[in-house]
């Protein structure tokens, strides 16, 4: 018996005008794993994770939620599969706070007559989770929640977007360079959060351009080279010098060398 | 001896520090509550038109400017929901016309009644804000053109269907001009019309700050793009944004007819460009994303104070315009200063 996947692609095609973005890409997500997915500038990371996330649609290919064919049109549509994404271009609003910006989209209501009728927004409930959250993030420096977002430095933006996907991701949590901006201590928090979630038993999947970082976490990494799969290798398997070498198409590995599914990683790992 | 330049040189840091955080506070205080420069601006005005003519204090004289403005404070609620989603509605002036001289043909010439009269003035309001909306949502126009289109097509309706003739308040049914009934609260006298343009206000305040759709409205003026990967169906917002606006234009349509006692085709001629100056002196940001609607109050009462101010000063018309001018650049500057930051 195989395992299923729980998010799927199946031959992604995205087009920018004459840009090709995605040429037949494939990606599968295990239950329970950190996949990450790694590649040149360029390569379609970014792409394919947006149409995986609703945020683009693909021209062409099949995208499957724990087997079932789903076609999204807009980010609701995968959110509303609990699919939760942080984009690498962040997608706050800077002259909200931080609060509103953690529950943009999944405001809570006030109870009794002022939420029912009046549709009041429950401003101290939203605030007090988002302190929570933050700091359960190790974002404890941050101590105002009603604190507009554009005051806030580029890292901490990057984590109220973080605690945002944290707190909502149900199935699977996408993250598109997430420490990117990140200093080493928030980005070895966000790691250790990554962790934290597979270890609940939710999928992640991490795009980044730092190899140990990567090399650290993932369970299986994702090499996309110009729109398409080049490989799927694990830490275990290979080298970072490998990685990068079917990064740049100097190296390539044979399907059978692939870890394509999670078993072929343990067997891997043993 | 170097000692004491030394000191000196600290101090001057230290106090050149004081000053910059300072300046800073004010700044952030400003970033945070934007209607606070056009509340000083407003009490300076109302001290200082007050010293240069008694009459101006005069609780008579008060009551008149709440009622001069209360118009075009109406139509600057819509236009600042608008102008926080980063567009721009320079139809508003001609919608509520329009509202305005359907309610009075239809319950003048048809003789329906009062209510009835008036709402069909209303539906006539949101289905034209309706249009704004499918047009700049659907065939992804620009607002700015958009408007600028139907600001000629319903002044043009509104001209073919009252034939270019007002109808005097005398065929009117009580009901229609009931909104210019005074009610006198001690010495001060307001319309019934300023009481609905406040109670709007009160109403938009309440949405924007505590309502789901209000911060929604603040995130598609502050990056739509975000908005959307945030969830945010952007065009949903947006096309709802100009229906209401509608609702509440033909509103100040309702309050028009009260305000002078009969409905016109002309009647609030530069409608649209005081609107927009309101909106802009008030802090709300062109740019989208920032303002508030209290802010919009300010500044549509500051427009109110300053033409009745420098006419009781005895100073000619063209002044008038020449200060609103300036409080519009003033104004704008101050935004592109505030929504300076920077962690
Ligand atoms: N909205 C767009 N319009 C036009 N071209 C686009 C658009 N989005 C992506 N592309 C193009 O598609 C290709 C893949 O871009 P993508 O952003 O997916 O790369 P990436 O792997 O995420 O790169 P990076 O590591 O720099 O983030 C690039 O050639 C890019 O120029
Ligand atoms: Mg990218």
């Amino acid at each position: 018996m195989t395992l299923q996947p729980v998010l799927q692609a199946k031959g992604l095609v995205k087009t920018f005008g004459r840009v090709v973005g995605l040429n037949s890409a494939d990606l599968e997500l295990y239950p329970g794993e950190v996949l990450a997915v790694i590649g040149d500038n360029g390569a379609g990371k970014s792409t394919l994770i947006k149409c995986l996330s609703g945020a683009e649609i693909p021209d062409s290919g099949e995208m499957f939620v724990e087997g079932e064919l789903v076609s999204f049109k807009r980010s609701l549509d995968a959110r509303a599969y609990g699919i939760e994404t942080v984009y690498q271009t962040l997608a706050v609003a800077p002259a909200l706070d931080i609060a509103s910006n953690l529950f943009l989209g999944r405001e809570v209501r006030s109870k009794g007559i002022a939420g029912k009728v009046f549709r009041k927004l429950d401003h101290n409930g939203m605030r007090t989770l988002a302190k929570e959250q933050m700091t359960k993030l190790g974002i404890g420096t941050l101590q105002d929640m009603s604190q507009a977002v554009e005051t806030l430095s580029g890292g901490q933006r990057q984590a109220v977007s973080v605690a945002r996907a944290e707190a909502f991701g149900s199935k699977v949590i996408i993250l598109d360079e997430p420490t990117a901006a990140l200093g080493v201590r928030e980005s070895n928090q966000v790691l250790k959060m990554i962790e934290l979630m597979r270890d609940r038993g939710l999928p992640v999947i991490l795009i980044s351009h730092n190899m140990p970082q990567v090399f650290s976490v993932a369970d299986r990494i994702h090499v996309q080279r110009l729109g398409s799969r080049a490989a799927v290798v694990t830490p275990n398997s290979h080298t970072m010098n490998d990685a990068v070498a079917i990064m740049t198409g100097a190296l390539k590995v044979d399907e059978n060398d692939q870890a394509l599914s999670p078993a072929q990683a343990i067997a891997d790992a043993l | 001896m170097t000692t004491p330049t030394a000191t000196t040189d600290a101090e001057a840091l230290i106090e050149s520090l004081d000053r910059k955080s300072a300046l800073h506070k004010f700044h952030h205080v400003l970033h945070k509550y934007p209607w606070i420069s056009p509340g000083l601006v407003l009490l300076v005005a109302i001290i200082i038109f007050g010293l240069l003519n008694e009459r101006f204090w005069a609780i008579s004289n008060l009551s008149l400017i709440t009622q001069q403005v209360s118009i075009v404070a109406t139509l600057a609620i819509a236009q600042t929901l608008v102008i926080l989603t980063a567009g721009i509605d320079l139809s508003v002036g001609a919608i509520a016309v329009f509202a305005s001289m359907v309610m009075a043909k239809t319950a003048a010439e048809q003789g329906v009644p009062g209510p009835i009269a008036l709402l069909l003035g209303l539906m006539v309001g949101t289905a034209a804000g309706a249009l704004n909306g499918f047009l700049i949502t659907r065939l992804r126009l620009p607002p700015f053109i958009v408007t600028l289109g139907t600001l000629s097509i319903f002044t043009a309706i509104t001209l073919i269907y009252a034939t270019g003739k007002t109808i005097n308040g005398k065929y009117l049914p009580d009901f229609m001009l009931i909104l210019g009934t005074k009610i006198q609260i001690g010495s001060f006298k307001i319309t019934y019309g300023v009481v609905v343009m406040l109670l709007l206000y009160a109403i938009f305040a309440y949405v924007l700050r505590n309502t789901a759709w209000g911060k929604h409205v603040y995130a598609v003026g502050d990056d739509p793009a975000a908005a959307s990967l945030a969830g945010i169906q952007v065009n949903r917002v947006l096309f709802s944004v100009y229906l209401v606006g509608g609702l509440v234009l033909a509103i100040a349509g309702w309050i028009a007819i009260g305000r002078v006692g009969a409905a016109s085709p002309s009647i609030i001629p530069d409608a649209n460009l005081e609107s927009i100056t309101a909106v802009v002196i008030g802090g709300t940001s062109l740019f989208g994303g920032r303002g508030t609607m209290i802010g919009t109050l300010i500044g549509a009462i500051l427009v109110g104070v300053v033409s009745n101010g420098l006419v009781l000063a005895g100073l000619d018309q063209a002044y008038k315009v020449l200060a609103i001018g300036i409080l519009v650049i003033v104004a704008v500057a101050l935004d592109q200063w505030i929504r300076k930051v920077r962690a």
